[in-house]
C-alpha cells in the first residue's frame, strides 16, 4: 500500500500539517457546543412537557408514579425553571458523561447507547469497507474499458443502486431469502447469543451476520463511488501524459496504476467526509427493517414514544460520529494529497 | 424551425453554412433542447415523469376505487393477472377470485376463478370525482365494463384492510411526487436568496452562510429530519403535516443548492459583461436578474432535478418508518408501512409494488437530470 500513496515519513514533521489537524480538533469542541444547542432545542420542540405526558402515559396504562418521583425528576431535568437554565443543566450533566435516565426503558441512557455502539460503528465501517472493496476496482475497470458490455452493466447497476432505497433493498432480500430458503436474515446474532454478554463467541457470531445488512447499507454508496472513480479516472486517462507514456510502449495496466489512479483516488478519498456520516446516519433505516441492535432502532422507539432526553442524547451521538467522519476525512485528505496541505490553514 | 436540425450532431461537427446561421442565433434554451433531444434515455424517462405528474393532477381518473374504502373480507387479495384474449378475440379481463379459508391456518386463501371473468375496459365509468375541483365525471381509465359486477378487478391485489392498492397507489404517486416537488422548490427558493447573497456580496455576509451550510450538512440528516418529525404534534391536520414535512427535508435541502449557486455567482461576477453592466449603472438587482440570473438558470432546473429524487427516498423513508406522511393520507412511504414486516410480506409480496414505483420514479428524475446538466453545459463534448 504505501507504494501505492505519496505519504512520506516526514510528513508529520510538516508544521504546516500539524496546525491543520490542530485548528480542525480545536473547532470539534465549538462545533459541538452549537450541536447541543440544535439538539436541546428539538429536544424541547414537542408541545407540552414530556414528564406530564409520562405521567398521563403511565395514568392510562394503569400504573402511577408518586409525586416525590414526579418532584425528583422536574429537579432533575430543572422543569420549574427557565429555558436557559434548563440548557445549562442538561449541558452540565452531558459534560460530566450522565446523559440521564431514559424513561421509558427506567435506565442510564448511557448504558442503553453503549451497548449499542459497537455495533452501530462496526455496521458502518464494515459498509464503509466493503464500499471501497468493490467500487474502486469496479470503476477502474470501467473506465479501462470504457463502453464495453461490462461498463454498460456497471452502469445500469451504479444507476439502479442509486434509485433503490435502503428500506427497500432490505425488504426485499429478507423476502427473497424467506420465500425461496426460509431463512430469517434479519438480527445480529445467532439466538443462543442474542442476550449473552460480550465474549469472543458472541463477537465471531456478529462477524458471521453482519456481512449482510453492511452490503445493504453500502450498496448506493457503492454505486456512487464507482461512477465517481470511473469518471476521474477518464479524465485523468485523457491528458497528455497519458498517451504519452502509451505512445512510449508502457504496458496498459503499469500505465493506469502508476499515476491516473492515484489522482483518481485523492477525490474518492475526500467523499469520506460525507459518505462515512451518511452511513451512520444510513444505517437507522437498515437496523430498523432487519432488526439489528444498534442505535437506530433506539431512537426511533425513543421517539415514537416521547422519550425525548434519550432520543437527543442518541441524536448527540449521531452528531458526533458525523464529526468524526468528516475530520477523518480531512486528515486523510491531507495525508494523501499534499496539494490540500499546501491551501490549508 | 428546431426540426428542421435533424442531427444534433450537427451542432458540434459537419455544419452546413445554413445549420450554423441556425444555432448561431439559437437561443440558449433551444440550445439545451437540442442536446437534450440528441440523449434518448433522457427524453424517455422525461415522459415517465410527465406520466407521473399526470396522475399527480387527476388521481381519481387512474384510480378505480375509493383508496379508502375497506371491507375486511377482501383482504389480501393477489394481484389479478389481466389476459387480453379470450375466444372471441381481443378481450381483456381479469378473472375472479374466490376465497377459501384455510381450516389449519384459518388464513383466507384467494385462487382465481377462471369460470367467472370479469371484462375490463378504458374509459369507463365508474364512482363520482371532480377534475381539479372543477368539474365532476365518472370517467376513469381503467376498470370493470359494468360498474354493477359483484367482483372488481384490484390490478395490484388489496392489503390488510381490503383496501385497492392500485387506487391507494396514484394518490399515494399524488402525494410523494409533490412532496418532491414542493421541498425542491423551497430549497430553491432559500437556495437562491441566500446562495445569492453570499455569491454576489461576499465580505462577512458570504462567510456566516457559509458557515451556517457547513453545520448544517455536518447534521446527520436521517435522525435530524426523524427528531423534527417527531416533533410534530399529533393532531395536525395531513395537509399541515404534509407542509411541515416538506419545510423539514428542504431544511437541509437547500445547503447544497445554495453552494451551487453561490459557485455560479462567484464565476460569472468577474465576466466583462457584469463589469459593463456595473458601469452602465444598473442597479444590484437589475445585474442579477436580467445579467446573471438567465445565464444560470438551466443549470439551477438541473440542479433541482437531481435533488427531487432525494427528497422522494427521505419522505419514503421517513414515513415507512413512521414518522413522516401519516395516514389517513396516502404516500408511498405510508403504502410501505404495511410491508413493514417479513410475515406480511411473504404472505402478501405485492404489497411490495410501490417500492417498485419508488424505484421507477427516482431513475426517472436521475436520468432526466443528469440529461438536462449534460444539456446545460455549453462546454460538454
Amino acid at each position: 500500500m504505501t507504494s501505492v500513496f505519496p505519504v512520506s515519513l516526514s510528513f508529520w514533521e510538516t508544521p504546516r500539517m500539524l496546525r491543520f489537524i490542530i485548528t480542525r480538533l480545536l473547532l470539534l469542541p465549538l462545533l459541538m457546543l452549537l450541536f447541543t444547542v440544535v439538539v436541546f432545542a428539538l429536544v424541547q420542540a414537542p408541545p407540552g412537557d414530556f414528564l406530564t405526558s409520562y405521567v398521563a402515559m403511565l395514568a392510562s396504562s394503569g400504573s402511577s408514579m408518586d409525586a416525590a418521583q414526579v418532584e425528583a425528576l422536574k429537579q432533575q431535568f430543572g422543569l420549574d425553571q427557565p429555558v436557559h437554565v434548563r440548557y445549562l443543566l442538561w449541558l452540565g450533566s452531558i459534560v460530566r458523561g450522565d446523559l440521564g435516565l431514559s424513561l421509558e426503558y427506567q435506565r442510564p441512557s448511557s448504558e442503553l447507547i453503549g451497548e449499542r455502539m459497537l455495533v452501530t460503528v462496526l455496521l458502518a465501517l464494515f459498509a464503509f469497507a466493503i464500499t471501497w472493496i468493490v467500487a474502486i476496482p469496479a470503476g477502474i475497470y470501467a473506465a479501462m474499458h470504457k463502453n464495453t458490455a461490462l461498463d454498460y452493466i456497471f452502469a445500469v447497476l451504479n444507476y439502479i443502486g442509486v434509485a433503490t432505497p435502503n428500506f427497500m433493498l432490505a425488504l426485499i432480500l429478507m423476502w427473497v431469502a424467506f420465500s425461496n430458503f426460509g431463512l430469517m436474515i434479519t438480527g445480529l446474532f445467532s439466538p443462543e447469543y442474542t442476550q449473552a454478554p460480550w465474549s469472543l463467541g458472541r463477537f465471531i457470531d456478529l462477524l458471521k451476520h453482519i456481512w449482510l445488512p453492511a452490503i445493504v447499507l453500502g450498496v448506493a454508496g457503492t454505486a456512487r463511488l464507482t461512477r465517481i472513480m470511473r469518471a476521474n479516472l477518464l479524465d485523468e486517462l485523457n491528458k497528455p501524459y497519458v498517451v504519452t507514456a502509451r505512445a512510449k510502449g508502457m504496458p496498459e495496466w503499469k500505465l493506469v496504476t502508476k499515476y491516473p489512479v492515484r489522482l483518481a483516488l485523492s477525490p474518492i478519498i475526500s467523499t469520506v467526509g460525507w459518505y462515512l456520516p451518511q452511513l451512520f446516519s444510513g444505517s437507522l433505516i437498515v437496523a430498523t427493517v432487519m432488526n439489528l441492535p444498534n442505535i437506530g432502532p433506539l431512537l426511533l422507539r425513543s421517539l415514537i414514544q416521547q422519550d425525548m432526553y434519550l432520543a437527543g442524547s442518541i441524536l448527540l451521538i449521531y452528531c458526533m460520529l458525523t464529526i468524526v467522519g468528516t475530520l477523518i476525512s480531512d486528515i486523510l485528505l491531507a495525508l494523501f494529497d499534499p496539494r490540500i496541505q499546501m491551501e490549508g490553514t | 424551425m428546431a426540426d428542421e436540425i435533424h442531427d444534433a450532431d450537427s451542432l458540434s461537427s459537419e455544419l452546413s453554412s445554413k445549420d450554423e446561421d441556425r444555432v448561431s442565433v439559437a437561443s440558449n434554451w433551444k440550445l439545451v433542447w437540442w442536446r437534450f433531444r440528441k440523449n434518448r434515455l433522457a427524453v424517455a424517462s422525461a415522459i415517465v415523469l410527465l406520466m407521473f405528474y399526470a396522475v399527480v393532477l387527476v388521481p381519481d381518473f387512474f384510480s378505480n376505487q375509493d383508496p379508502e374504502a375497506t371491507d375486511a373480507f377482501l383482504a389480501f387479495i393477489p394481484v389479478q393477472g389481466i389476459s387480453f384474449f379470450d375466444t372471441t378475440g381481443f378481450n381483456p379481463s381479469v378473472p375472479d377470485v374466490v376465497g377459501k379459508r384455510n381450516p389449519v391456518t384459518l388464513k383466507m386463501q384467494w385462487a382465481p376463478d377462471e369460470t367467472v371473468r370479469i371484462p375490463i375496459g378504458l374509459f369507463v365509468r365508474g364512482y363520482k370525482y371532480k377534475v381539479l375541483s372543477l368539474f365532476e365525471t365518472d370517467i376513469h381509465l381503467i376498470d370493470a365494463k359494468d360498474p354493477k359486477s359483484k367482483g372488481r378487478p384490484h390490478f395490484l391485489g388489496t392489503d390488510r384492510l381490503g383496501r385497492d392498492q392500485w387506487s391507494r397507489m396514484m394518490f399515494g404517486t399524488r402525494t410523494s411526487m409533490t412532496v418532491g416537488l414542493v421541498a425542491v422548490g423551497l430549497s430553491m427558493i432559500l437556495g437562491v436568496f441566500l446562495g445569492g447573497i453570499s455569491g454576489y456580496f461576499g465580505g462577512w455576509m458570504d462567510m456566516v452562510i457559509q458557515r451556517v451550510i457547513e453545520l448544517l450538512q455536518s447534521l446527520p440528516t436521517i435522525p435530524i429530519w426523524l427528531m423534527m418529525t417527531a416533533a410534530l404534534p399529533q393532531d395536525w391536520r395531513p395537509e399541515r403535516v404534509f407542509l411541515a414535512i416538506t419545510i423539514i427535508l428542504a431544511f437541509i435541502g437547500w445547503t447544497t443548492l445554495a453552494r451551487e449557486i453561490r459557485g455560479r455567482f462567484l464565476s460569472l461576477r468577474e465576466e466583462d459583461f457584469i463589469l459593463a453592466a456595473e458601469l452602465a449603472g444598473c442597479s444590484h438587482l437589475r445585474i442579477i436578474l436580467r445579467h446573471m440570473v438567465p445565464a444560470f438558470t438551466s443549470h439551477i432546473i438541473a440542479a433541482s432535478t437531481l435533488a427531487v429524487p432525494v427528497m422522494i427516498i427521505s419522505e419514503t423513508s421517513l414515513s415507512f418508518l413512521g414518522l413522516g406522511i401519516r395516514p389517513p393520507a396516502i404516500s408511498w412511504g405510508v403504502l410501505l408501512q404495511e410491508a413493514q414486516n417479513i410475515q406480511t410480506v411473504a404472505l402478501a409480496p405485492w404489497l411490495m409494488f410501490p417500492g417498485l414505483v419508488v424505484i421507477i420514479a427516482v431513475l426517472a428524475f436521475n436520468l432526466a437530470g443528469d440529461g438536462l446538466r449534460d444539456a446545460a453545459d455549453p462546454y460538454g463534448h
